[in-house]
């Protein structure tokens, strides 16, 4: 089989797997990329302290992606304060779009992340927004500029996995840039039916970050996040909708 | 000053971003610094002289999704 990667924005990756860093310690998270094999990881952007507090740019491998996100952004303009800020760290020009003002459901804002993803892309950003999955505001985020398209598949931290496969999808079978489900991938299995539709990676945080066990449970996404690409590679067999097709020969046993 | 949302005295006259981050125990490489609403290039905080009319934000990374 030719290589395989992932392309966003003139990057190639290897792994198809986005892994989150909120909600779990430092301290397991090198064992966390390790076991995803995760060549980008997210981070967010928040105000410091003074003391000696230790910092997670300190625990993360070496050669990993970071992909700062512009969580506790409301509007397209706090989104870009927060991305310029990000990349003032000097860690790359790659920002995750989140514009959120809805507290119960944290949907994002479709209009105020398009607004967002235009501004970001001229100043020269990686730009991959997060949205809802609606093929019109996708249509629009191709156009302002975006690298990739991040749509959900349930609300975030909520571990109820492809809610929205269908609309999914959609956007994988029209929009011409990697689609990589984010938010509410819950289980391996939903991880790896995404990568079955063809999304081109999918990016996971609570699903690991609540688990027993958050390294082994990295693992396990890596595994299912492969077997779902190399299955979409291979080409799904048909489904008979009614009715059975033999898989041994219809003979009887012992007569022609 | 008001410096992350909290109200603090300045130590004199003419402070200078770079000494004040230091003073403070700011991990240099770890922040970004916005002042009165606009970015500081980290080869600037020995320029930029800090008034006790100033907002300053101090950020950076942690976990996130």
């Amino acid at each position: 089989m030719k290589e395989d990667k992932l392309v966003i924005g003139n990057h190639e990756f290897d792994s198809r797997f986005i892994l989150g860093s909120g909600k779990y310690s430092l301290d397991l998270i090198d064992a966390a990329v390790k076991h995803a094999g995760a060549q980008i990881i997210t981070l967010a952007l928040r105000r410091t302290t003074t003391d000696d507090a230790a910092n997670i740019l300190d625990y993360i491998p070496e050669g990993i992606t970071l992909l700062p996100n512009t969580s506790g952004a409301r509007t397209a303009e706090e989104a870009v304060r927060i991305a310029k800020l990000s990349r003032e760290l000097g860690c790359g020009d790659f920002v995750k779009v989140e514009v959120i003002h809805d507290s119960k459901y944290l949907l994002p804002d479709n209009y105020e992340t398009i607004k967002a993803t235009e501004m970001l892309a001229k100043e020269g950003f990686i730009v991959m927004p997060y949205m809802y999955p609606d093929l019109n505001a996708a249509r629009d985020l191709v156009n302002a500029g975006a690298s990739a398209i991040m749509p959900l598949g349930a609300p975030i931290g909520s571990n109820k996995g492809l809610c929205t496969k269908d609309f999914i999808q959609i956007l994988i079978d029209e929009i011409d840039l990697p689609i990589i489900v984010d938010a509410g991938i819950g289980k391996p299995s939903q991880a790896c039916e995404a990568m079955e539709m063809g999304a081109a990676a999918v990016m996971a945080n609570t699903a690991i970050a609540t688990a027993g066990d958050i390294p082994a449970m990295a693992g396990a996404f890596k595994h299912a996040i492969e077997a779902g690409r190399t299955a979409y590679l291979a080409g799904l067999g048909r489904v008979i909708e009614k009715g059975g097709s033999a898989s041994s020969p219809l003979t009887g046993f012992l007569k022609n | 000053m008001t410096v992350n949302g909290e109200a603090k005295k300045l130590s004199g006259d003419s402070v200078v971003l770079a000494d004040f981050l230091v003073q403070e125990g700011y991990k240099q490489g770890r922040i970004a610094v916005e002042h009165n609403g606009r970015i500081v290039p980290k080869g600037e905080y020995g320029q930029v002289v800090l008034s006790d009319s100033d907002t300053l934000e101090v950020v950076t990374f942690v976990g996130g999704g």
